[in-house]
């Protein structure tokens, strides 16, 4: 990619070609490596996906176009889906997002009131969890919520004697959406989080004093009308890498109940959806089709935040 | 030290506390209250993890289970050390996998984003508006949305089952360039336009001055890439067949959902001290780059 960039000091007869590369060249050498990856692994994707979507396809044959049939069928025969698994990627994208989001303002806010040594070792130890992956953190959660009476929360409970036998946390459908609400919540201190503590902690003082002079009277319509304002690229980050994480969480119940489809379909989510139609069954056209969804959604509310806290310049 | 005292309680907001104090104040105690035992609790399966990896089988399967260990021992770890996986590769291939794909990622990655990023800031190009705006709406992206035709695409690109599937599908990381480019941003073109005068070509300014000022988003990105590099254990599960491709990660995967199976109490002790193995140097990268990471995300980092 580097050879490009000899173009410029040899310019004796600049055709346009050789002018194109003097001006532009050099910028396309750069951009080129990202671009490509970027472009094999994701646009390509994202094209292929939808395209898949109106096709049916079982990994053996070559698609067959089949116009919306898979949307269609999504939309009115797919039982599961309208029953299950659309109710609960709602249910827990409405919980975790705006709740991971708010708490993850409020302990930045938190933070943000402290010296800086306590404030980073704080930071720490609330981003740690989004260092490891629920596939690490699994073994934690298993031992925690175990079925049997050597799990920590039945052997706690029984020992207190609010329950008479120990309960199957992990595979009973009542418990399993609680448990990965829970366990995303704890792990939902991530980058987003990282960025919102520095952007409140960037706000200059003086705002701050000159809000005190215009009649600002307590922290809360200090946040409102000063804090938020003033850090609405960082809350907008956050806020679009909440709405992603929460999407990409979905993993989460399959892993805890080691089984997908998760029993009774108690913590099916599009994202498990997807790998039991696309790698189980093999209908990938389907699959494809549900994909398309998952990203219409994932945009949509990530529209909805870019209006809420986009600048207008 | 009196005037500054001053300086710091003028500009401290309304209660004389606020936003980044430089000391202890009595108004910081009810923040301490309400933080302590929430971070306490966050930090419950991190001790965990720790404790749990050094626990002998007695102490594993206590009744009633004991959340510290009392008696700490490394079998654990020998045992998983000396425990050849199904196929016959020891469990150092995979971490040595693991080091390498991580290692190599982190490097290409860095590499592939701050040049893309140097050209979408300091470069003036036709597409460039467009290509920041596709990446901006791809920080959107969803990887497991797209697994079936990325898949399909690896296939085609005969990538199936090489070391190279480790390492192509990570480099573009659209929240690295997005960062990136956000605080090359904040260099001053002023300083781009000097060396250019001075005749420095592309690659030296980009080389001698860009890198060195970019530092902190370096640093950004490569936790970012380690994180998502070191803990992926779905590339080996689902584009890499041969075991001795395999990394780490994967294995603790198997580890863990098999070990209720054969060897229960082995497995319990092994996946435990593969956690901790996993965990440890996340926790260690971020700890010696936090600094250069809040420095990304604060001043220029994204606006």
């Amino acid at each position: 990619m580097d050879g490009a960039i000899i173009h410029d000091e040899v310019e004796e007869r600049p055709s346009k070609i050789r002018r194109w590369a003097s001006r532009e060249g050099n910028a396309y050498a750069f951009v080129l490596p990202y671009a490509l990856m970027f472009t094999i692994f994701i646009v390509v994707p994202v094209l292929v996906a939808f395209g898949l979507s109106f096709t049916f396809f079982d990994t053996i044959q070559p698609p067959t176009f089949n116009g919306l049939r898979n949307y269609i069928t999504l939309l009115t025969q797919d039982d599961v889906f309208m029953r299950y698994v659309l109710p609960n990627t709602i249910r827990f994208a409405v919980i975790v997002g705006p709740g991971g989001y708010v708490m993850a303002f409020m302990l930045a806010w938190m933070l943000a009131q402290l010296p800086q040594a306590p404030r980073t070792i704080l930071a720490l130890i609330l981003y740690s969890p989004s260092m490891t992956t629920a596939v690490a953190m699994a073994v934690v959660w298993k031992t925690l919520f175990s079925g049997d009476q050597n799990g920590y929360l039945n052997s706690y409970l029984l020992q207190s004697g609010l329950i008479q036998e120990p309960v199957q946390w992990l595979q009973s459908p009542q418990y399993l959406m609680t448990i990965m609400i829970f366990v995303t919540l704890w792990s939902s201190m991530g980058v987003g989080f990282l960025a919102m503590l520095a952007g409140i902690l960037e706000i200059s003082p003086e705002l701050y004093e000159a809000g005190s002079l215009d009649g600002i009277s307590n922290r809360f319509q200090e946040i409102i009308h000063i804090t938020i304002p003033s850090m609405k690229p960082q809350m907008l980050f956050g806020a679009v890498m909440a709405i992603v994480g929460t999407f990409q969480a979905g993993a989460i119940g399959v892993t805890l109940s080691g089984v997908n489809p998760t029993p009774q379909y108690a913590g099916q989510l599009i994202v498990n959806h997807i790998e039991d139609f696309g790698f189980l069954r093999y209908e990938m056209g389907y699959a494809a089709a549900v994909s398309v969804v998952l990203l219409l959604m994932v945009l949509f509310f990530s529209r909805f935040a870019n209006r809420l806290f986009g600048s207008n310049d | 030290m009196k005037r500054k005292r001053r300086t710091s309680s003028r500009y401290s907001g309304i209660y004389n506390s606020g936003i980044n104090p430089k000391g202890f104040h009595t108004s910081q105690i009810k923040f301490y209250v309400i933080l302590t035992p929430l971070v306490l609790f966050m930090l419950l399966p991190i001790v965990f993890v720790f404790s749990h990896a050094f626990k002998p089988p007695d102490e594993l399967f206590a009744y009633p289970p004991r959340f510290l260990v009392t008696n700490p021992t490394t079998k654990n770890f020998s045992d998983l050390f000396a425990r050849m996986s199904v196929a016959g590769v020891p469990v150092s291939r995979y971490l040595f996998n693991s080091i390498l794909i991580t290692l190599i990622t982190i490097a290409a990655s860095i590499a592939v984003s701050t040049t893309a990023a140097y050209a979408l800031s300091k470069k003036k190009f036709k597409l460039k508006k467009i290509l920041f705006a596709i990446n901006t709406v791809a920080l959107m992206f969803v990887p497991i949305a797209v697994t079936i035709p990325r898949f399909l695409i690896i296939e085609r690109l005969n990538l199936i089952d090489t070391f190279w599937v480790h390492i192509l599908p990570a480099l573009a990381i659209p929240v690295g360039l997005f960062l990136i480019k956000q605080f090359i941003d904040g260099i001053p073109d002023e300083v781009v336009e000097a060396a250019q005068i001075d005749g420095a070509s592309d690659v030296a300014i980009y080389w001698r001055i860009i890198l060195p000022m970019i530092k902190p988003a370096i640093a950004t990105i490569a936790i970012l890439t380690f994180q998502a590099t070191w803990n992926n254990a779905e590339i080996s599960t689902l584009y890499v067949n041969s075991e001795s491709l395999k990394t780490f990660a994967f294995y603790l995967n198997t580890l863990t959902t098999t070990a209720a199976g054969a060897n229960a109490v082995a497995g319990q002790g092994m996946a435990a001290a593969a956690t901790l193995i996993m965990f440890v140097p996340n926790l260690i990268i971020f700890l010696i780059l936090q600094n250069q990471v809040m420095s990304t995300m604060s001043h220029s980092g994204l606006k």
